[in-house]
Protein backbone atom coordinates (compact mmCIF):
# COMPACT_ATOMS: atom_id res chain seq x y z
CA UNK A 1 0.00 0.00 0.00
CA UNK A 2 1.25 3.06 -0.73
CA UNK A 3 2.06 6.12 1.89
CA UNK A 4 1.93 2.71 4.48
CA UNK A 5 5.02 3.22 5.51
CA UNK A 6 4.50 6.94 7.22
CA UNK A 7 2.16 5.39 9.66
CA UNK A 8 3.85 4.35 12.28
CA UNK A 9 2.40 1.60 14.20
CA UNK A 10 2.05 0.98 17.88
CA UNK A 11 0.89 -2.77 18.43
CA UNK A 12 1.49 -2.67 22.35
CA UNK A 13 -0.02 0.47 24.43
CA UNK A 14 2.94 0.70 26.31
CA UNK A 15 5.38 1.65 23.39
CA UNK A 16 3.38 4.64 22.87
CA UNK A 17 4.85 7.64 24.06
CA UNK A 18 3.05 9.31 26.95
CA UNK A 19 0.21 11.79 25.98
CA UNK A 20 0.46 15.26 26.99
CA UNK A 21 -2.84 15.34 27.83
CA UNK A 22 -3.86 18.69 25.98
CA UNK A 23 -6.01 16.94 23.29
CA UNK A 24 -9.85 18.03 24.42
CA UNK A 25 -13.59 16.84 23.76
CA UNK A 26 -16.84 18.53 23.71
CA UNK A 27 -18.62 19.11 27.48
CA UNK A 28 -21.46 17.75 25.70
CA UNK A 29 -19.59 14.33 24.96
CA UNK A 30 -18.53 14.22 28.36
CA UNK A 31 -22.46 15.01 29.42
CA UNK A 32 -24.02 12.45 27.30
CA UNK A 33 -21.48 9.36 28.25
CA UNK A 34 -21.55 10.23 32.15
CA UNK A 35 -25.57 10.24 32.01
CA UNK A 36 -25.37 7.07 29.77
CA UNK A 37 -23.35 5.58 32.84
CA UNK A 38 -25.99 6.67 35.31
CA UNK A 39 -28.84 5.41 33.73
CA UNK A 40 -27.35 2.39 33.06
CA UNK A 41 -26.40 1.94 36.65
CA UNK A 42 -29.91 3.02 37.55
CA UNK A 43 -31.16 -0.37 35.35
CA UNK A 44 -29.25 -2.70 37.72
CA UNK A 45 -30.01 -1.40 41.49
CA UNK A 46 -32.78 -1.11 43.86
CA UNK A 47 -32.06 1.66 45.96
CA UNK A 48 -30.10 4.56 45.77
CA UNK A 49 -27.16 3.28 48.18
CA UNK A 50 -26.45 0.64 45.65
CA UNK A 51 -26.46 3.02 42.66
CA UNK A 52 -24.14 5.59 44.33
CA UNK A 53 -22.15 2.68 45.29
CA UNK A 54 -21.73 1.27 41.56
CA UNK A 55 -20.83 5.29 40.14
CA UNK A 56 -18.27 4.77 43.05
CA UNK A 57 -16.70 2.07 41.73
CA UNK A 58 -16.61 3.08 38.15
CA UNK A 59 -15.05 6.44 39.29
CA UNK A 60 -12.28 4.13 41.58
CA UNK A 61 -11.48 2.31 38.08
CA UNK A 62 -10.70 5.97 37.05
CA UNK A 63 -8.78 7.33 40.10
CA UNK A 64 -6.34 4.25 39.81
CA UNK A 65 -5.42 5.47 36.41
CA UNK A 66 -5.33 8.72 36.85
CA UNK A 67 -3.11 8.43 40.21
CA UNK A 68 -0.57 6.29 37.48
CA UNK A 69 -0.94 9.00 34.79
CA UNK A 70 0.03 11.70 36.74
CA UNK A 71 2.81 10.61 38.93
CA UNK A 72 4.20 9.60 35.69
CA UNK A 73 3.43 12.85 33.61
CA UNK A 74 3.64 15.47 36.36
CA UNK A 75 5.88 14.26 38.66
CA UNK A 76 8.88 12.50 37.38
CA UNK A 77 7.48 8.76 38.79
CA UNK A 78 7.29 10.48 41.92
CA UNK A 79 4.14 9.48 44.67
CA UNK A 80 3.20 11.70 47.59
CA UNK A 81 3.79 9.54 51.12
CA UNK A 82 2.40 12.70 53.01
CA UNK A 83 -1.10 12.77 53.68
CA UNK A 84 -1.24 16.56 53.30
CA UNK A 85 0.97 16.08 49.95
CA UNK A 86 -1.39 13.45 48.58
CA UNK A 87 -4.86 15.68 49.75
CA UNK A 88 -2.95 18.73 48.02
CA UNK A 89 -2.05 16.79 44.78
CA UNK A 90 -6.14 15.75 44.56
CA UNK A 91 -7.28 19.14 45.56
CA UNK A 92 -4.86 20.68 43.23
CA UNK A 93 -3.18 18.53 40.08
CA UNK A 94 -5.68 15.76 39.86
CA UNK A 95 -8.98 18.36 40.01
CA UNK A 96 -6.93 20.86 36.90
CA UNK A 97 -6.22 17.64 34.69
CA UNK A 98 -10.22 16.04 34.60
CA UNK A 99 -11.92 19.17 35.52
CA UNK A 100 -9.73 21.85 33.79
CA UNK A 101 -9.76 23.92 37.19
CA UNK A 102 -8.72 23.90 40.91
CA UNK A 103 -11.02 22.81 43.35
CA UNK A 104 -12.51 25.55 45.31
CA UNK A 105 -11.44 24.31 48.86
CA UNK A 106 -9.75 22.03 50.51
CA UNK A 107 -10.74 21.69 54.70
CA UNK A 108 -9.69 19.90 57.29
CA UNK A 109 -13.13 18.87 59.33
CA UNK A 110 -13.19 20.58 62.80
CA UNK A 111 -14.72 17.91 64.53
CA UNK A 112 -12.84 14.76 63.85
CA UNK A 113 -9.39 14.67 63.25
CA UNK A 114 -9.48 11.80 60.24
CA UNK A 115 -11.90 13.77 58.36
CA UNK A 116 -10.49 16.38 55.10
CA UNK A 117 -13.49 17.84 52.45
CA UNK A 118 -13.01 19.05 49.15
CA UNK A 119 -15.96 21.48 47.98
CA UNK A 120 -16.76 22.63 44.73
CA UNK A 121 -19.51 25.08 43.70
CA UNK A 122 -20.48 23.52 40.74
CA UNK A 123 -19.29 20.08 40.13
CA UNK A 124 -18.43 19.39 36.60
CA UNK A 125 -20.91 15.94 37.02
CA UNK A 126 -23.43 17.79 38.62
CA UNK A 127 -23.95 20.23 36.01
CA UNK A 128 -26.51 19.31 33.87
CA UNK A 129 -28.06 16.69 36.84
CA UNK A 130 -30.99 17.49 38.91
CA UNK A 131 -32.16 15.16 41.53
CA UNK A 132 -36.00 14.34 41.24
CA UNK A 133 -37.17 14.47 44.83
CA UNK A 134 -37.95 11.20 45.44
CA UNK A 135 -34.30 10.27 44.85
CA UNK A 136 -34.00 12.39 48.57
CA UNK A 137 -29.75 12.90 48.67
CA UNK A 138 -28.57 10.43 45.52
CA UNK A 139 -25.58 12.77 44.40
CA UNK A 140 -23.77 12.25 41.16
CA UNK A 141 -20.71 13.30 43.03
CA UNK A 142 -20.64 9.79 44.02
CA UNK A 143 -18.50 9.02 41.09
CA UNK A 144 -16.32 11.80 41.56
CA UNK A 145 -15.81 10.59 45.30
CA UNK A 146 -14.66 7.34 43.87
CA UNK A 147 -11.84 9.12 41.72
CA UNK A 148 -10.84 10.60 45.05
CA UNK A 149 -10.85 7.37 46.78
CA UNK A 150 -9.66 5.37 43.45
CA UNK A 151 -6.35 7.73 44.15
CA UNK A 152 -5.97 7.39 47.61
CA UNK A 153 -6.22 4.24 47.83
CA UNK A 154 -3.85 3.27 45.67
CA UNK A 155 -1.58 5.74 47.00
CA UNK A 156 -1.82 4.06 50.34
CA UNK A 157 -4.12 6.50 52.11
CA UNK A 158 -7.47 4.05 52.41
CA UNK A 159 -10.28 6.03 53.05
CA UNK A 160 -13.75 5.66 52.58
CA UNK A 161 -15.24 8.90 50.59
CA UNK A 162 -18.46 10.32 50.27
CA UNK A 163 -20.30 13.30 47.59
CA UNK A 164 -22.66 15.29 49.89
CA UNK A 165 -25.10 18.08 48.82
CA UNK A 166 -24.19 21.39 51.18
CA UNK A 167 -26.69 24.64 50.52
CA UNK A 168 -25.44 27.69 49.88
CA UNK A 169 -27.17 30.82 51.34
CA UNK A 170 -28.24 32.99 48.28
CA UNK A 171 -27.05 30.36 45.95
CA UNK A 172 -30.24 28.07 44.08
CA UNK A 173 -28.18 24.98 43.92
CA UNK A 174 -25.57 23.52 46.64
CA UNK A 175 -22.28 23.10 46.30
CA UNK A 176 -21.28 19.33 46.31
CA UNK A 177 -18.37 18.51 49.38
CA UNK A 178 -16.49 15.75 48.97
CA UNK A 179 -15.92 14.16 52.69
CA UNK A 180 -12.78 12.15 52.83
CA UNK A 181 -12.65 10.07 56.24
CA UNK A 182 -9.39 8.21 56.23
CA UNK A 183 -8.88 4.64 57.86
CA UNK A 184 -7.56 4.35 61.75
CA UNK A 185 -4.04 3.23 60.01
CA UNK A 186 -3.08 6.28 58.07
CA UNK A 187 -3.98 9.08 60.95
CA UNK A 188 -1.80 6.71 63.08
CA UNK A 189 0.96 6.80 60.42
CA UNK A 190 0.34 10.71 60.19
CA UNK A 191 0.53 11.63 63.50
CA UNK A 192 3.20 9.27 64.94
CA UNK A 193 5.68 9.30 61.92
CA UNK A 194 5.13 12.77 60.30
CA UNK A 195 4.83 15.28 63.01
CA UNK B 1 -34.09 36.94 9.44
CA UNK B 2 -31.64 35.21 7.02
CA UNK B 3 -31.03 32.17 6.49
CA UNK B 4 -28.24 31.49 8.92
CA UNK B 5 -24.81 29.87 7.59
CA UNK B 6 -23.78 26.54 8.64
CA UNK B 7 -20.55 26.28 10.66
CA UNK B 8 -17.77 24.92 10.34
CA UNK B 9 -16.35 21.55 12.94
CA UNK B 10 -13.77 23.87 13.81
CA UNK B 11 -15.56 27.04 14.41
CA UNK B 12 -18.22 25.04 16.74
CA UNK B 13 -15.24 23.41 18.69
CA UNK B 14 -13.10 26.14 19.34
CA UNK B 15 -16.26 27.92 20.96
CA UNK B 16 -18.41 25.11 22.82
CA UNK B 17 -16.76 24.84 26.46
CA UNK B 18 -14.56 21.61 26.22
CA UNK B 19 -12.99 19.12 28.89
CA UNK B 20 -9.88 16.85 29.14
CA UNK B 21 -9.93 13.92 26.82
CA UNK B 22 -8.72 11.96 29.50
CA UNK B 23 -11.85 12.28 31.71
CA UNK B 24 -13.29 11.26 28.88
CA UNK B 25 -11.40 8.34 27.98
CA UNK B 26 -10.97 6.97 31.25
CA UNK B 27 -14.86 6.91 31.65
CA UNK B 28 -15.65 5.80 28.57
CA UNK B 29 -12.96 2.78 29.59
CA UNK B 30 -14.80 2.48 33.03
CA UNK B 31 -18.35 1.67 31.46
CA UNK B 32 -17.35 -1.14 28.97
CA UNK B 33 -15.57 -2.47 32.09
CA UNK B 34 -18.48 -2.15 33.98
CA UNK B 35 -20.20 -4.09 31.31
CA UNK B 36 -17.96 -7.18 30.84
CA UNK B 37 -18.23 -7.12 34.40
CA UNK B 38 -22.34 -7.36 34.15
CA UNK B 39 -22.79 -9.08 30.91
CA UNK B 40 -20.05 -11.49 30.69
CA UNK B 41 -20.51 -12.22 27.38
CA UNK B 42 -18.77 -9.93 24.96
CA UNK B 43 -21.61 -10.15 22.33
CA UNK B 44 -23.96 -8.55 24.68
CA UNK B 45 -21.53 -5.69 25.64
CA UNK B 46 -21.17 -4.57 21.94
CA UNK B 47 -25.36 -4.85 22.17
CA UNK B 48 -25.28 -2.29 24.74
CA UNK B 49 -23.01 -0.08 23.85
CA UNK B 50 -24.90 0.34 21.08
CA UNK B 51 -28.13 0.25 22.73
CA UNK B 52 -26.32 3.16 24.77
CA UNK B 53 -24.90 5.25 21.81
CA UNK B 54 -27.79 5.21 20.11
CA UNK B 55 -29.63 6.75 23.87
CA UNK B 56 -26.86 9.42 22.97
CA UNK B 57 -27.37 10.20 19.33
CA UNK B 58 -31.53 10.31 19.79
CA UNK B 59 -30.47 13.74 22.18
CA UNK B 60 -27.27 14.72 20.51
CA UNK B 61 -28.40 15.46 17.12
CA UNK B 62 -31.09 18.42 18.82
CA UNK B 63 -27.54 19.93 20.15
CA UNK B 64 -26.01 19.22 16.97
CA UNK B 65 -28.49 20.68 14.80
CA UNK B 66 -28.75 23.88 17.12
CA UNK B 67 -25.01 24.46 16.76
CA UNK B 68 -24.45 23.65 13.59
CA UNK B 69 -27.00 25.57 11.78
CA UNK B 70 -26.92 22.89 9.22
CA UNK B 71 -30.23 21.86 7.66
CA UNK B 72 -31.89 19.60 5.66
CA UNK B 73 -29.12 17.60 3.58
CA UNK B 74 -29.41 16.79 -0.25
CA UNK B 75 -28.26 13.11 -0.06
CA UNK B 76 -26.60 10.62 1.58
CA UNK B 77 -23.61 11.65 0.67
CA UNK B 78 -24.06 15.64 1.78
CA UNK B 79 -25.06 13.88 5.45
CA UNK B 80 -21.96 11.53 5.74
CA UNK B 81 -19.69 14.77 4.85
CA UNK B 82 -21.41 16.83 7.41
CA UNK B 83 -20.80 14.07 10.07
CA UNK B 84 -17.53 13.43 9.29
CA UNK B 85 -16.32 16.83 9.45
CA UNK B 86 -18.60 19.42 11.60
CA UNK B 87 -20.35 16.21 13.55
CA UNK B 88 -16.71 14.66 14.79
CA UNK B 89 -15.27 17.65 15.12
CA UNK B 90 -17.65 19.24 16.96
CA UNK B 91 -18.07 16.91 19.46
CA UNK B 92 -14.92 14.67 19.88
CA UNK B 93 -12.44 17.34 18.39
CA UNK B 94 -11.12 14.66 15.65
CA UNK B 95 -12.45 14.63 11.59
CA UNK B 96 -12.96 11.41 10.02
CA UNK B 97 -12.56 10.99 6.17
CA UNK B 98 -15.49 9.74 4.06
CA UNK B 99 -14.75 6.91 1.32
CA UNK B 100 -15.63 3.79 -0.40
CA UNK B 101 -18.95 5.18 -2.03
CA UNK B 102 -20.58 2.38 -3.89
CA UNK B 103 -22.00 3.43 -6.91
CA UNK B 104 -25.99 4.30 -5.56
CA UNK B 105 -24.32 6.39 -3.01
CA UNK B 106 -26.06 4.48 -0.27
CA UNK B 107 -22.80 2.96 1.41
CA UNK B 108 -19.94 4.76 2.47
CA UNK B 109 -17.29 4.76 4.96
CA UNK B 110 -16.08 6.88 7.83
CA UNK B 111 -12.40 6.17 8.74
CA UNK B 112 -10.79 7.60 12.06
CA UNK B 113 -7.54 7.36 12.42
CA UNK B 114 -7.26 9.62 15.89
CA UNK B 115 -9.85 8.28 18.48
CA UNK B 116 -9.94 10.02 21.55
CA UNK B 117 -11.82 6.36 23.05
CA UNK B 118 -9.09 4.17 22.90
CA UNK B 119 -6.40 6.24 24.65
CA UNK B 120 -4.69 3.60 26.97
CA UNK B 121 -6.79 1.12 25.64
CA UNK B 122 -5.58 -2.66 24.82
CA UNK B 123 -7.32 -5.45 24.28
CA UNK B 124 -6.88 -8.83 26.31
CA UNK B 125 -7.12 -11.57 24.63
CA UNK B 126 -10.52 -12.64 26.18
CA UNK B 127 -12.17 -9.53 24.72
CA UNK B 128 -11.11 -10.10 20.88
CA UNK B 129 -14.81 -10.52 20.16
CA UNK B 130 -15.52 -6.70 21.54
CA UNK B 131 -16.09 -3.66 19.02
CA UNK B 132 -14.80 -1.65 22.01
CA UNK B 133 -16.39 1.59 20.05
CA UNK B 134 -19.14 0.43 19.92
CA UNK B 135 -20.96 3.51 20.88
CA UNK B 136 -19.61 5.72 18.15
CA UNK B 137 -21.72 3.18 15.74
CA UNK B 138 -24.89 3.54 17.79
CA UNK B 139 -24.22 7.39 17.96
CA UNK B 140 -24.35 7.74 14.53
CA UNK B 141 -27.53 5.21 14.06
CA UNK B 142 -29.49 7.32 16.46
CA UNK B 143 -28.75 10.79 15.05
CA UNK B 144 -29.46 9.61 11.78
CA UNK B 145 -32.49 7.79 12.54
CA UNK B 146 -33.62 11.37 14.41
CA UNK B 147 -33.07 12.79 10.68
CA UNK B 148 -35.36 10.53 8.96
CA UNK B 149 -32.41 8.19 8.00
CA UNK B 150 -32.41 4.74 8.54
CA UNK B 151 -28.77 3.22 8.55
CA UNK B 152 -26.90 0.04 8.91
CA UNK B 153 -23.22 0.50 10.29
CA UNK B 154 -20.54 -2.13 10.89
CA UNK B 155 -17.08 -1.37 11.85
CA UNK B 156 -14.56 -2.89 9.67
CA UNK B 157 -11.69 -1.84 10.48
CA UNK B 158 -10.43 -1.28 14.31
CA UNK B 159 -7.15 -0.12 15.50
CA UNK B 160 -7.45 -2.33 18.57
CA UNK B 161 -6.94 -5.22 16.47
CA UNK B 162 -3.95 -4.24 14.75
CA UNK B 163 -5.43 -2.35 11.93
CA UNK B 164 -4.21 1.23 10.98
CA UNK B 165 -7.80 3.20 11.23
CA UNK B 166 -10.94 2.50 12.29
CA UNK B 167 -13.47 2.13 9.52
CA UNK B 168 -17.37 2.48 9.94
CA UNK B 169 -19.36 1.58 6.80
CA UNK B 170 -22.79 3.12 6.81
CA UNK B 171 -25.18 1.55 4.72
CA UNK B 172 -28.34 3.53 4.33
CA UNK B 173 -31.53 1.71 4.45
CA UNK B 174 -34.22 3.18 3.71
CA UNK B 175 -34.73 7.28 3.48
CA UNK B 176 -38.17 7.78 3.89
CA UNK B 177 -37.85 11.73 4.67
CA UNK B 178 -38.98 12.44 1.15
CA UNK B 179 -42.54 10.99 2.03
CA UNK B 180 -42.68 13.15 5.57
CA UNK B 181 -41.32 16.19 3.57
CA UNK B 182 -44.73 15.97 1.28
CA UNK B 183 -47.15 15.72 4.22
CA UNK B 184 -45.36 18.08 5.99
CA UNK B 185 -45.88 21.06 2.94
CA UNK B 186 -49.71 19.58 2.86
CA UNK B 187 -50.87 20.21 6.42
CA UNK B 188 -48.39 23.56 5.89
CA UNK B 189 -51.07 24.51 2.99
CA UNK B 190 -54.02 23.66 4.93
CA UNK B 191 -53.23 25.63 7.91
CA UNK B 192 -52.23 28.46 5.71
CA UNK B 193 -55.96 28.05 4.12
CA UNK B 194 -57.53 28.02 7.69
CA UNK B 195 -56.02 31.61 8.07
Amino acid sequence: MIGAGKIKQYTNVLDKPLSKGKQEVSLGAFAYLFSELVQYNQTQVDNIGELEKRLEDAGYAVGTRVLELLCNREKGNRRETRLLGILSFIHSTVWKVLFGKVADSLEKGTEHEDEYMISEKELLVNRFISVPKDMGSFNCGAFVAGVVRGVLDNAGFPAVVTAHFVPVDGQQRPRTTILIKFAEEVIYLFIYMYM
Amino acid sequence: MAPAVPRSGDAIFANVERVNSELFTLTYGAIVRQLLTDLEEVEEVNKQLDQMGYNIGIRLIDEFLAKSNVTRCVNFRETAEVIAKVGFKMFLGVTASVTNWDSEGTSCSLILEDNPLIDFVELPDTCQGLYYCNILSGVVRGALEMVSMKTEITWVRDMLKGDDAFELQCQLVNYPGGENLIILFTCLILADQRV
